[in-house]
């Protein structure tokens, strides 16, 4: 398999700030297609085109555009998810940064698709410094035509906002980033009803990740069935990983779906740093569930990874080489989680905190057997019974660890000691 | 209608019923915390949650529509546990004080737990929230170590009161209710209506506790007088745990002395008093180019939400004192020279629906008597323990009647507890001064009811008079925005803090808006069964001008019924 320039075209080619140099590199295609069709027209090939949420779920993206269609409504929205908050991850800001006209001309392709006239972009509070990228690509949209009245001579209008987050993990839950944008305390909202129905200020919204829109355009121009030349049969196209962690070539790198995780870390990325041994690998971000080495052997496709229990998620790679040690590794995880969870409901509130409790007490060599079976016992409460997919999938690393990794938990109980740990539970 | 399987049952519910709505449909009691009936779905206690067939986890089944065909299990193995693991995740972080704690019987986290079969509070570390009980307000304490964040207060202080005195800060494990940047309550906007405490299933919210004061004062020998709202009445029976809308005025009479109490008054009485004052002034208003509309003065958290909110506009609002504070006076003054004691060695006390009558009776300025006109506040919760606590059989009490030369308060001052009642009071009066004829019916229906604001006009002889009702602060807010825009055409404007009016008290049993429509009934029915219906013809009233007041608007009356206003407004902070 090759790394593919599909998505990540136009970076370092163009200047992101200028429209008429976008549109120079074959951008406005797809939009200026999509400005002569229905609405239908434009679903049926984002239908086509088998196109799913990069963000997580893997939602079949024409879906959401058909819930928000066939909802009357004078105002709708279009919403850019660019909260980026998974650690480790950064393939949206390699977008936003450097090709974010691209972004604009899906927004402006999927406004026009449910009848919405304004988008929102929700950038990451840590993306300050890119909002002078964002406004000069908005501004420059607007002064070619591409945005704004009448777009390229049609009688479609759309415009594009810019907020920016305030650092909250949650936020990147779209009904919690609803919130957030209408200026409340950034908390998700129960569904029904769902946001093709009722979503921003009332209104019917489509919310994608900043990828999943960045598909948009090419497919509009190229057609659907260019796009399914490339990936699987059920997760066409391309994908973004963010490599991070103890491999040699860390980064952002765009393949067709399906790649095999093994070959990603030791053909492409130059495998562990140092000659080490690898010891885990979380692929998915920071929910996704911790595999050992014997478990890499994988294609990173939607549906094969949700099916071996995982979530493709985001696309981010975490390896992990043996100098760590896996309960210090949970440890971490679960302090994120307990960091992040908004507080609006109970399991989460309280059960991020005491997942971190459990295994901090066995991480420092005070934890019991019967901890183990604790932490096993709240993991499941927490995901059958929390608010949101914060806390329902927080569990999933702690949970996964302990089965792939259960010899580590039981050497820090015995206090026989993981051979990179002092007493303390500190990694040497 | 949605047809669903409720453990094995077949129910029809409505579109749009939640399956916790159907499962009350099939008797099956699904425990809540979150969930209030007046309030919106929070759903985030996840207490309720239920196992339905094919969808993965749980759902919380008020947050969830019932279904056409869903089989729902809301007692499964996989539910009990769920919900047993967190109620221990809320008892962790419990105060386990339940035994010294007010709302201790009446604490809705104390019944779920009670009924899910708890075998150990927690197998979790406790970890008590830190946070300082803050006892600043003399109407409410904050006791947040007891919160489990359901949201509700919020709701109502912000929401339906419109005030937001208190939200969300800090997230996650650390999440806690408070007013912005550390402040007291006492240092807030907070009008001090005790709505947040009507809703807080726990003892996060409770009442400022004055009960020891009496006892104190009995002690030092002295005089103990205490006076009766016109709510109260139909409230106390119901905090003793009868009926909603139980009419008890002759047993708490009786209960009141067997406390200890000498002498027990009717603030119905000053209720008719109110009315002959604040008629006059509207008519003097009237006659004479006053600042109209006029606003009614007898709410003590609308007249800190004026002064507070509507500081520039205090003068519509009516110079009457309210009942209570017209009563502290005439005790110390009229009845001291009358019964022939020392004013100094009379304690009195005011028994309300309301939290806000404490603040209110602390006012600098209360003190027309030359003494703390009243010296202590309880509301219908704290009466009611003290008469458990003094161990009085209340349901089987003989009737006793209130003492004079106070003894007989109106029907017009009775109707003071509902919304509209001091409207519908002061129209029956000011009719038939401006008139001479009796107001036909004297029922006025435009009055009635739990519309948010209701409108009206009377024709006093050629002379339309515009009125308006508010109750509910947020209603309140709708009206004083159109009176500075100067949109307000109305002449005499009643406002009430509380949804409800008086009936629905921050003081009071806790409500819903079923129980207060229950007490709504119970307050006109009882209204209809007294010998006077109106305030100008209250025997009591008359001999009391006669007597000692002299004129309604008179010299006596402007030293001891009536007041002013002063600007809260750097409660707001800058």
């Amino acid at each position: 398999m090759e790394e593919m320039k599909v998505l990540l075209r136009n970076v370092d080619k163009i200047n992101p700030k200028d429209a008429y140099d976008y549109a120079k590199a074959g951008g406005f295609e797809g939009l200026k297609k999509a400005l002569s069709m229905s609405r239908e027209e434009i679903i049926k090939v984002l239908e086509d085109s088998g196109l799913r949420g990069r963000g997580g779920a893997g939602f079949p993206t024409y879906r959401k555009l058909q819930f928000a269609n066939s909802t009357e409504n004078d105002t709708k929205y279009i919403v850019c998810n660019a909260d980026e908050g998974e650690p480790g991850t950064n393939k949206d800001r390699i977008l936003l940064s450097k090709d974010p006209c691209a972004i604009i001309e899906g927004m402006a392709i999927m406004g026009k698709a449910i009848g919405a006239h304004t988008g929102f972009i929700y950038m990451r509070g840590e993306y300050t410094y890119l909002r002078e990228v964002l406004y000069a690509a908005i501004d420059s949209c607007k002064e070619n035509g591409y945005l704004g009245e009448n777009i390229m001579g049609s009688d479609f209008s759309f415009d594009v906002k810019l907020r920016m987050g305030a650092g909250a993990y949650v936020c990147g839950e779209e009904t919690a980033m609803f919130e957030s944008i209408e200026g409340k305390r950034g908390e998700p909202r129960y569904r029904p009803p769902f946001p093709g129905i009722k979503g921003l200020f009332g209104k019917p919204t489509v919310l994608n990740n900043v990828e999943t829109i960045a598909n948009v355009a090419p497919i509009l121009d190229k057609g659907a069935d260019w796009y399914r030349s490339m990936g699987t049969e059920g997760s066409p196209g391309t994908k973004l990983f963010s490599i991070i962690g103890n491999v040699n070539k860390r980064g952002v790198y765009e393949f067709p779906m399906g790649i095999n995780l093994k070959e990603l870390i030791y053909d492409y990325c130059g495998g562990i740093a140092d000659g080490r041994g690898l010891l885990a690998v979380q692929a998915g971000g920071a929910s996704a569930p911790f595999i050992n080495k014997d478990q890499i052997d994988i294609p990173l496709e939607i549906d094969y990874v949700a099916s071996s229990g995982g979530r493709l998620g985001c696309g981010t790679i975490m390896v992990i080489d043996d100098t760590n040690c896996i309960v210090d590794m949970i440890q971490n995880n679960l302090y994120f989680f307990k960091e992040e969870s908004c507080g609006k409901c109970t399991p989460c509130r309280e059960g991020t905190t005491r997942l971190y409790e459990l295994v901090t007490k066995i991480s420092s060599g005070r934890g019991k057997m019967s901890d183990l079976a604790k932490i096993r016992g709240l993991g499941e409460t927490m995901a059958n019974t929390a608010f949101c997919g914060l806390g329902r999938s927080a569990t999933v690393p702690v949970e996964s660890a302990l089965q792939n990794f259960a010899d580590d938990f039981e050497k820090h109980i015995d206090k026989d000691f993981c051979p990179v740990c002092d007493r303390e539970g500190r990694v040497l | 209608m949605i047809n669903l399987t409720i453990d094995g049952q077949q129910v029809s519910v409505d579109n749009g019923a939640s399956i916790l709505d159907a499962a009350k449909v099939a008797n099956v009691t699904i425990p809540t915390l979150c969930n209030h009936p007046d309030q919106t779905v929070k759903a985030v206690c996840r207490i309720c949650v239920v196992e339905v067939d094919g969808r993965p986890g749980l759902q919380a089944s008020c947050s969830t529509p019932a279904e056409e065909g869903m089989v729902v299990h809301t007692a499964s193995p996989k539910v009990i546990r769920a919900r047993k693991d967190i109620m221990e995740l809320i008892m962790a972080r419990h105060p386990m004080d339940c035994l010294g704690c007010q709302s201790n019987g009446s604490c809705e986290l104390q019944a779920v737990a009670g009924g899910m079969n708890m075998t150990k509070p927690s197998k979790y570390d406790m970890d008590i929230r830190k946070a300082k009980v803050d006892k600043s307000s003399p109407s409410i304490v904050r006791d947040m170590r007891k919160c489990i964040l359901c949201g509700r207060c919020i709701e109502t202080c912000s929401e339906v009161q419109g005030i937001t005195v208190m939200a969300k800060e800090n997230r996650g494990y650390d999440t806690m209710i408070v007013p912005p940047y550390g402040k007291s309550l006492v240092d807030t906007p907070c009008v001090n209506c005790g709505q947040c405490v009507q809703v807080c299933p726990t003892g996060a919210i409770t009442i400022h506790d004055d009960t020891m004061e009496v006892y104190n004062a009995m002690e030092e020998g002295k005089v103990m007088v205490a006076t009766i709202a016109p709510s109260v009445r139909i409230n106390v029976a119901e905090a003793l745990g009868e009926d909603p809308g139980t009419v008890s005025t002759g047993r708490l009479v009786t209960a009141l002395k067997k406390i200890g109490f000498d002498r027990v008054f009717d603030t119905d009485f000053t209720a008719d008093l109110t009315i002959m004052e604040e008629g006059n002034e509207l008519l003097y208003r009237l006659k004479n180019g006053g600042t109209l509309p006029m606003i009614t003065s007898c709410c003590p958290a609308w007249i800190k939400f004026a002064e507070t909110f509507f500081d520039d506009h205090l003068d519509h609002l009516s110079t009457c004192k309210s009942p209570q504070q017209m009563f502290g006076p005439l005790i110390k003054t009229y009845f001291a020279e009358k019964a022939k004691i020392n004013p100094a060695d009379i304690c009195s006390v005011s028994i309300m629906p309301c939290t806000a009558k404490k603040f209110e009776a602390k006012r600098e300025e209360m003190n027309a008597s030359g003494y703390r006109d009243y010296d202590v506040v309880l509301t219908v919760q704290e009466i009611a323990r003290m008469i458990k606590t003094a161990g009085i059989d209340f349901a089987n009490l003989e009737d006793t009647e209130f003492d004079n030369p106070f003894g007989l308060g109106s029907g017009a001052g009775l109707i003071f507890g509902a919304t509209g009642g001091v409207m519908e009071a002061a129209l029956r009066t000011v009719y038939e001064v401006v008139t001479g004829k009796d107001m036909a019916p004297l029922e006025f229906e435009p009055a009635r009811g739990f519309e948010g604001i209701k409108e009206a006009q009377v024709d006093l002889d050629g002379t339309i008079v515009k009125v308006a009702i508010a109750h509910g602060l947020g209603n309140a807010w709708k009206i004083i925005n159109m009176i500075k825009e100067g949109k307000a055409d109305y002449h005499f404007i009643e406002v009430m803090a509380c949804p409800g009016g008086c009936i629905g008290g921050g003081g009071n049993a806790p409500r819903t808006w079923e129980k207060v429509e229950e007490r709504r009934k119970a307050i006109y029915e009882e209204e209809k069964r007294l010998p006077v219906r109106k305030s100008h013809e209250n025997p009591w009233v008359k001999q009391c001008y006669e007597e000692f007041l002299g004129e309604p608007l008179g010299e006596m009356s402007h030293k001891l019924l009536h007041t002013h206003y002063i600007s809260r407004h750097d409660l707001l902070g800058s």
